[in-house]
């Protein structure tokens, strides 16, 4: 090795570098707290690194580590069989293991099956079960709907259909608003932009106002009649008295409810009226059945209908 | 026993400890992935074909935006296999969803909801209208708008480019006839012509006119295909043809 350097005054090694002629570096061993700190950290390394596991050293799945034993859980399979089956710790089998005995989980379930067998009318009659619809079908309505719908199902004008109110484009009964919300649907009216004129449009405007009793020019109405009934079509999807069908999912036009054009706060009634004749409205709600079960779905028919009658 | 200083003096041994460090630190990583193969799981269509896909054309462009825009870093793309992601996400990831991924955007970061499985879950026009300015259908939220995607045109003037760049690392666009042939047999004709590079520009046309993502027919717009990207997300597994214990025994 080379030769050891000493500092003068205090005799202390050094690394033998010189700045600024007198300027040295102490060659002091590390603290021994430091060192034992170190080692400590690469044994808690180690281990935790067995433990993790990111080494397969088989510990863990013979169970020597406190909750990583081996796992039972209950395999359906696509014949309908279910067999119980048991597999090394992965989380995937935890998962299996906890959605078929966590505690919550199997009540989340019995609740689901028990609101499942029952009317609709008798969960609303049920304190127990409509409190349960409530918090659960809050999490569901949450979750899918209320990013059109709005958190309190009030939708949003000119996009999406309120449903706290009594107006329901598609019907409003149990089964109609499940079959929407399994099925989806789509509305479609087409645009009036190329077949009527801006005078026909204004026209047909007013005489839709004038079916909700909205205020409107009289004679432009009258005209506009004729069109709705005639040239425009209007009445085969809207029926000639206006009233809409559910079947087609066509907005009711005598009632004062509206869910495209925003009428209530309009400055000029007519304009917003004839825009929505002008564009016409290309509306979607997206199929849920593959997404929710049959029973969640149930769950926010039910929630769904506790929502518009309060 | 050698010495520290030794060490630090000598550059041959520097040289040499240093290797040997910095190898076991690779194998580490290295390693596993020679036994990646078994953990990909193996999922098919109902008529036999490979269920993951790679992406079209234009929900590959989509993806360019999706990281371009940074929506990775407020939105993981990852469902792990906990009770309270599968009731609120569904079906937990699987590694063969995010196979043709380069680089996957699993993410950590939840400022946002997961989005692995956002595919179908709003329509195209709520998801429009939400990307322009998302307090329009959600007040509460805090993500920000990206009005500029439904303004700005769509560039695909590089899309040969990537795809046979991505054909590179191992998702298998085809450029010949015999790719195609073979992705015909892998993903079934439909799929398989999607993936022809030598039509991308004519499927980027053909997608976005048939989606209509944006809701503007007349033009191309980022939004068509980040719209695209989002819509496909998550879709491409049925989980009805498979029992638990098919993707536990993978683990």
């Amino acid at each position: 090795m080379s030769k050891v350097y000493k500092d003068p005054i205090t005799g202390v090694e050094t690394t033998g570098h010189v700045w600024d002629d007198t300027l040295m570096e102490f060659n002091n061993p590390l603290p021994m707290w430091w060192i034992w700190t170190f080692y400590a950290t690469v044994i808690f390394a180690i281990v935790y690194w067995v433990i993790y596991p990111s080494w397969p050293s088989g510990l863990v799945e013979k169970g020597y580590f406190i909750g990583t034993s081996e796992i039972t859980y209950q395999n359906t399979d696509k014949k309908g069989t279910t067999t119980a089956q048991t597999t090394h710790w992965n989380t995937r089998a935890l998962l299996a293991y906890e959605m078929q005995n966590d505690e919550n989980e199997l009540k989340r379930k019995k609740y689901l099956k028990e609101v499942a067998a029952m009317s609709y009318d008798d969960i609303a009659k049920d304190s127990d079960k409509s409190s349960f619809v409530r918090s659960y079908g809050k999490g569901i309505f949450g979750d899918y709907c209320a990013a059109c719908h709005q958190t309190g199902g009030q939708g949003v004008i000119g996009h999406y259909p309120n449903l706290v109110d009594d107006a329901w484009l598609w019907g409003g009964s149990a089964a109609e608003i499940q079959k929407t919300i399994s099925d989806g649907r789509k509305g479609n009216m087409p645009s009036f932009a190329k077949t009527l004129s801006d005078t026909e449009i204004t026209n047909v405007a007013n005489f839709v106002l004038s079916l909700s009793g909205t205020e409107h020019d009289v004679a432009s109405a009258k005209e506009g009649k004729l069109i709705f009934n005639g040239k425009g079509g209007c009445m085969a999807c809207h029926t000639p008295a206006g009233t809409g069908l559910a079947a087609l999912g066509s907005a009711n036009l005598t009632d004062k409810i509206w869910t495209q054009a925003d009428v209530p706060h309009a400055k000029d009634k007519v304009a917003v009226v004839s825009a929505v004749v002008k564009s016409g409205i290309q509306r979607e709600m997206p199929t849920w059945k593959t997404r929710l079960s049959e029973d969640e779905i149930k769950v926010l028919v039910a929630y769904v209908k506790l929502l518009s009658a309060e | 026993m050698m010495k520290q200083e030794t060490v630090e003096v000598n550059a041959g041994y520097l040289i040499i400890l240093t290797l040997i460090a910095i190898s076991i630190g690779g194998l580490v990583e290295i390693v596993p992935l020679f036994y990646v193969e078994g953990t990909i799981e193996e999922v098919k269509t109902a008529d036999g074909k490979d269920a993951v896909r790679p992406y079209t054309p234009l929900e590959q462009l989509g993806r360019d935006l999706y990281t371009k825009e940074g929506c990775y870093t407020c939105h993981s793309q990852m469902i792990r296999p906990f009770r309270d992601e599968a009731l609120r996400f569904g079906h937990y990831s699987l590694a063969a969803e995010s196979q043709y991924d380069h680089p996957f955007q699993w993410g950590s970061m939840r400022r946002g909801p997961d989005l692995a499985r956002v595919g179908g879950k709003y329509s195209s026009a709520w998801q429009a209208k939400h990307l322009n300015d998302p307090r329009d259908v959600v007040p509460e939220s805090i993500m920000p708008g990206y009005p500029w995607l439904r303004s700005n045109d769509l560039d695909y003037s590089d899309i040969v480019a990537k795809m046979t760049t991505l054909r590179k690392v191992g998702v298998p666009y085809s450029d010949d006839d015999a790719g195609y042939q073979a992705n015909v047999e892998k993903f079934g004709e439909k799929v398989a012509k999607t993936l022809d590079i030598n039509k991308a520009e004519d499927n980027i046309m053909l997608q976005a006119k048939k989606g209509n993502y944006d809701g503007d027919p007349s033009r191309l717009t980022e939004m068509d295909a980040l719209i695209a990207y989002l819509q496909v997300l998550g879709t491409m597994v049925d989980f009805n043809q498979y029992d638990e214990k098919y993707f536990i025994d993978f683990r």
